[in-house]
């Protein structure tokens, strides 16, 4: 995957040149990036990449291993894997970094206010624990009733239940940040509110936040995988990397490659995802990079 | 607020506690057999649900009047005696001795007629013997009687019906209950009693042997004959998730599995102990089934045209897995079965034929209306047949889209008889089990009575009218005719599409053995080492 | 907890999906279940349904369940022991297993102990539960036969049993968890090890363990509390994946059941019961930061 990155082209050119040291200082950082950004690419130009219908059923050639036909094998209805699972590319990408954006977002306006308006907190923390209470999967579930079983609801579904995860850390840091001196200075000075959120606390949360933005996308996409193996995630006829596991799940023994190629993806995908937060947090954080 | 979460908090101490001081039951002496059941038994009464577990549970705590053995043939069961008089109007039953309800109380004639009754309020076999029903008597404490107000040949083949619902004897108290109501007391008079302090819903189902049970003398055959229960004690240990299901019976965790995915055979296969087979003779049937309110399925020939284009190889296939699990089914009626023929079938058994269905398509005047098919994704039989279908849709060129949610999502919404735009549906699939499809009485799915019949509401007089002679058929030579009849005005009219038969095989370890080849999983008669 | 109450019992009333319609089985007419909605006392309007039930709770009733007519109270009690044994041993192993690990990992911040740690997190967050717990049923109950592949035993059979059956279930469970708390004490960690009073304690000489644990950790210890607290939903979330798997009767499967099957009363017992236990566990977090920095005050 990385094979892109090594190849040095043979005169270095000054953006050749910025790249190299990025890379040598966070090596991490654009791996994870590169891997990602190939696995956008790849969900984006799936219809080119040798792919058939990946919901056309054939059941006589149902069950085969991988082959030169089918490169993944094909599942129980006969429907080719490898096709299933560059579309299903598409969805996982999709659930993981919209729900990951919306939740931070949404998660660091409220945290941000909460924590430090504190009348509003006590009502904030009590409805977030509401939400926070009521499983996830209940959740979705009701969604996907209410309307019907789609990709939309299984991001509301998840990023509502994420949310209420970053309020409290976003909370939990302003709690600690707003005893600082140099915010008890900034409001000794009469410094207005929104300008203490957005000097001096809003830049002390990024890194934190980068961190569990990575978690929330990473766990967005097992999330999904998870709502699927109850039967409440993403609808059956679009392929995604959770519902092509769990539809093959008791084929585990009998058809292992089922699983196998959307769970690397998956986990290739978390790992990438993970990395680029890590390196991005390792670059923004000018303390911790100059001790390694 | 505080109060409530002390409350909850509470609760959930003492829950633990009750939890933890719940006997553990010293069980080593005794032979268990432990059976892991198609699906977890929910519903105690038989007559309330057509489930088919809760119809399990009823064969292990109840007895029946009747019951069929393996040839079709009508035996008696916890009748000692009848008599039919000459002119087919009046029914004589005597009980056998010994009979006794589990709380101790003898079996009265009392007790039949009240169990008869309820079961005559909600199946569909049973509803038509009480409109041909004058009164039910008791002549004494073993003798009661039938009077018909018009012949009913069916009388004994309905108080024998094998599937949902049986019409299974309970305590006059209990059968006196309103029939739309949920049972919750499981005293019967069959071979087993129920244990309901260690029922468990969702995890564990506790029988033991009811040793005051006495058998007939008979050999068993499907559900009649003497039920000799050779264990002391049955568990059903529901696991909802079938490679664990298999890992348990691998590792000796369980006796005996109900019903297995054949996918995966394989993984049983390599152990010697464990023995895979097909002990139901009948299997189940899949089917597609239509909404007949709304276009496009409203039109006799959009039906018609898909019957050229099922193939059933590919439903079978895709139920089944391997075709050795199923074979194509080109009947109303469940294959294997005296009524079953190929009568009226060619659309559906001839090569597919696109051209032909595209062409009735037309005829139809089809003008793209938007086909919904609704799946429920925790039951494959059903999601695989719903996949297969869209495929079918697709390539016809038909506007179709799937619609996904739960099983009980699914039986909900094919109950709204509104168009799609508010909530109504086009296609659903399901399956039966055989005994449910095997004549024109039992077999809900073709009825045409509009309003009254099955999800679809199809009207259909003329079908109800060959029907009702069927119902009158004086002999079996004219009952086949009349069933004849019955199955060529189906393939008209369509009121679904059968997608093959299946046969999903079950799977019990060495140390197992009596097995009753039936349509229904029995325990009696088997036996454990 | 009271606009939980509300809220999830509107919820449950604009799903769709009629306990009636499951209840009569495949073969049922509209007619047959409208008279069976009757008789569950279904067709009656929100507000009734509400009130009854809101009556009914405060008196200690949670209702009874549609299918099966027990008590709603009972068949939670049934099932409390095994959730509680399940997410405890989860939590245990999860918290003794990360939290060193993720202190390990900050103090050798870079070297290869470090990427090891991230590598095993990362690891731990890919995987489904539900194929994490499939790998080791293969690995630990078929190929190696040690440990049962499924079902729960009480603990008043014997604490070995007990244990046994709930070995892989925790770790499939715990491994989520664990990347998490290890991963969140290792960022917050970081985070502290880089400040003044930790680099002024490791000038005035105090010994590398008492500094990491007695200093930094202690600091770093807010958001790793907090996550511990937020994970908790977590863990019921994956509990109902694990006690699937596993066939263990606990409170999860009882509410994806329940769920499927639209038994109202359960659910609503069920939720009551998970934010009541939710409710409790945060309140012991938002406490415990008191304890690590004496500067949050309430």
């Amino acid at each position: 995957m990385s094979a892109a990155v090594i190849v040095a082209p043979k005169s270095v050119s000054p953006t050749w040149q910025r790249f190299r040291d990025a890379f040598r200082r966070h090596p991490t950082a654009i791996i994870g990036g590169a891997v990602l950004l190939l696995m956008i690419l790849i969900a984006v130009f799936a219809p080119w990449l040798g792919t058939i219908d990946p919901q056309a059923v054939s059941p006589i050639r149902r069950l085969k291993p991988p082959s030169a036909e089918f490169w993944f094998g094909s599942d129980m209805l006969g429907r080719d894997v490898y096709s299933r699972v560059i579309y299903g590319a598409r969805v996982s990408l999709v659930v993981g970094l919209v729900v990951a954006v919306l939740s931070i977002l949404i998660g660091l306006t409220l945290g941000l206010v909460t924590g430090y308006i504190r009348w509003l907190d006590a009502i904030m923390m009590r409805i977030m624990d509401g939400l926070m209470s009521i499983p996830p999967v209940l959740l979705a579930i009701a969604l996907m009733a209410l309307t019907k079983a789609s990709i939309e609801n299984v991001i509301v579904a998840i990023t509502l239940a994420e949310v209420p995860r970053v309020v409290r850390l976003v909370r939990s840091l302003v709690l600690t940040l707003r005893e600082e001196p140099y915010v008890e200075a900034a409001i000794a000075a009469g410094t207005s509110l929104p300008r203490i959120l957005v000097r001096h606390i809003l830049p002390n949360t990024v890194a934190p936040l980068l961190v569990q933005g990575t978690y929330v996308c990473a766990s967005a996409m097992i999330t999904e995988a998870i709502l699927s193996f109850i039967g409440a995630g993403t609808p059956p006829n679009i392929p995604s990397w959770g519902n092509i596991m769990a539809e093959a799940r008791s084929l585990f023994q009998i058809a292992g490659y089922l699983l196998l190629f959307p769970g690397i993806c998956l986990s290739l995908t978390v790992l990438a995802v993970n990395m680029l937060g890590d390196g991005m947090r390792d670059a923004l954080d000018p303390r911790l990079a100059r001790r390694m | 607020m505080k109060k409530l979460v002390r409350a909850v908090a509470g609760l959930v101490m003492g829950g633990l506690i009750a939890a933890t001081l719940l006997p553990g039951m010293a069980v080593a002496q005794q032979k268990v057999l432990k059976f892991i059941p198609q699906a977890d038994l929910r519903i105690l009464d038989p007559i309330a649900t057509t489930a088919y577990i809760t119809r399990n549970h009823g064969y292990m705590v109840y007895d029946t009047l009747f019951a069929m053995d393996a040839k079709f043939q009508v035996k008696p069961q916890m009748v000692d005696k009848w008599d039919v008089s000459k002119d087919g109007l009046t029914y004589t039953f005597t009980l056998r001795d010994g009979l006794k309800f589990h709380d101790g109380q003898p079996v009265r004639s009392a007790d039949c007629i009240a169990s008869i009754e309820r079961w005559a309020k909600r199946d569909a076999l049973g509803q038509k013997l009480a409109e041909a029903t004058d009164a039910w008597s008791a002549v004494n404490d073993k003798t009661f009687r039938l009077k018909l107000k018009k012949p009913f040949p069916l009388t004994l083949e309905g108080l024998a019906k094998p599937s949902s619902n049986v019409p299974f004897i309970m305590p006059e108290r209990i059968a006196k209950t309103d029939a739309f109501k949920n049972i919750d007391d499981a005293t019967g008079s069959g071979p087993f009693k129920f244990v309901k302090a260690e029922w468990v819903p969702g995890n564990k189902v506790v029988y033991v042997k009811n040793t005051d049970y006495v058998p007939r003398k008979e050999a068993p055959s499907w559900a009649s004959g003497g039920k000799v229960v050779k264990v002391d004690r049955v568990e059903w240990i529901y696991i909802p998730d079938s490679a664990t299901a298999a890992a348990a019976l691998n590792a000796g965790e369980a006796d005996w599995w109900e019903q297995m995915p054949p996918d995966l055979i394989p993984l049983l296969a390599k152990n010697k102990e464990i023995t895979v087979k097909n002990i139901d003779p009948l299997g189940s049937m899949g089917m597609i089934r239509f909404n007949f309110l709304y276009p496009p399925f409203n039109n006799e020939k959009m039906r018609q045209a898909l019957l050229y284009a099922v193939n059933q190889q590919d439903y079978v296939i895709g139920i089944a897995g391997d075709p050795k699990n199923g074979k194509p089914c080109y009947s109303y009626f469940t294959c294997g079965t005296p009524l079953a023929s190929e009568i009226g079938a060619e659309p559906l058994k001839g090569k597919r034929d696109f051209d032909k269905a595209r062409q009735l398509i037309k005829e139809a005047g089809y003008k793209g209306e938007k086909i919904v098919i609704i799946n429920a994704t925790d039951q494959p039989i059903v999601h695989s047949q719903s996949l297969l279908t869209l495929d079918m849709l697709k390539k016809l060129g038909l506007n179709a889209e799937i619609q996904s949610g739960d099983w009980g999502t699914l039986i909900t919404r094919r109950a709204v008889r509104e168009p799609l735009d508010k909530g109504g549906w086009s296609i659903f699939h399901t399956w039966l089990v055989g005994p449910d499809m095997v004549n024109p009485g039992v077999n809900f799915p073709i009825r045409g009575t509009g309003d009254k019949a099955w999800f679809g509401w199809p009207t259909d007089a003329r079908m109800e009218q060959l029907r009702e002679a069927w119902f009158n058929a004086k002999d079996p030579a004219e009952a086949k005719k009349a069933a004849d009849a019955v199955q060529r005005r189906a393939f008209e009219f369509v009121p679904i599409i059968p997608t093959g038969q299946f046969i999903l095989p079950t799977a019990f370890r060495s140390n197992i053995s009596g097995v009753i080849i039936a349509p229904i999983a029995l325990l009696w008669n088997v036996e454990k080492k | 907890m009271a606009v939980v109450a509300f809220v999830v019992f509107l919820l449950l009333y604009l799903t769709p999906g009629d306990p009636a319609a499951i209840l009569a089985g495949d073969a049922a007419t509209v007619d047959d279940i409208r008279r069976i909605r009757e008789k569950l006392g279904l067709d009656q309007p929100f507000v009734i349904r509400f009130g009854e039930w809101v009556w009914a709770l405060l008196r200690g009733d949670l209702g009874t369940s549609i299918f099966t007519n027990l008590p709603v109270t009972h068949l939670i009690a049934q099932r409390i022991e095994p959730t509680v044994a399940l997410t405890v041993c989860t939590l245990l192993v999860a918290v003794l297993v990360a939290v060193p690990l993720g202190v390990i990992a900050a103090a050798k911040a870079g070297t290869w102990i470090d990427r090891s740690v991230m590598g095993f997190t990362v690891l731990g967050f890919s995987l489904p539960v539900f194929v994490l717990a499939y790998i080791l049923i293969m690995v630990f109950s078929i190929e190696l036969d040690w440990l049962p592949v499924q079902g729960y035993r009480p603990i008043s059979e014997g604490l070995w049993e007990w244990l046994r059956h709930l070995i892989l279930p925790s770790i499939a469970l715990g491994t989520v968890y664990m990347a998490l708390i290890a991963r969140i004490t290792r960022a917050s960690m970081l985070d502290v090890l880089a400040q003044d009073y930790i680099r002024t304690a490791q000038a005035k000489g105090l010994a590398p363990g008492a500094v990491l644990v007695g200093h930094a950790l202690k600091n770093a210890a807010v958001p790793i509390v907090t996550i511990i607290g937020i994970g908790i939903a977590l863990l019921i979330g994956g509990a109902i994946v694990t006690e699937t798997v596993f066939a263990i009767p606990g409170i999860g499967r009882l509410t994806v059941d329940a769920i499927l099957r639209r038994d109202y009363p359960i659910i609503q017992g069920v939720i009551l019961i998970f934010s009541g236990a939710y409710v409790l566990i945060n309140l012991a977090v938002d406490l415990s930061y008191m304890f690590f920095d004496p500067r949050i005050r309430y």
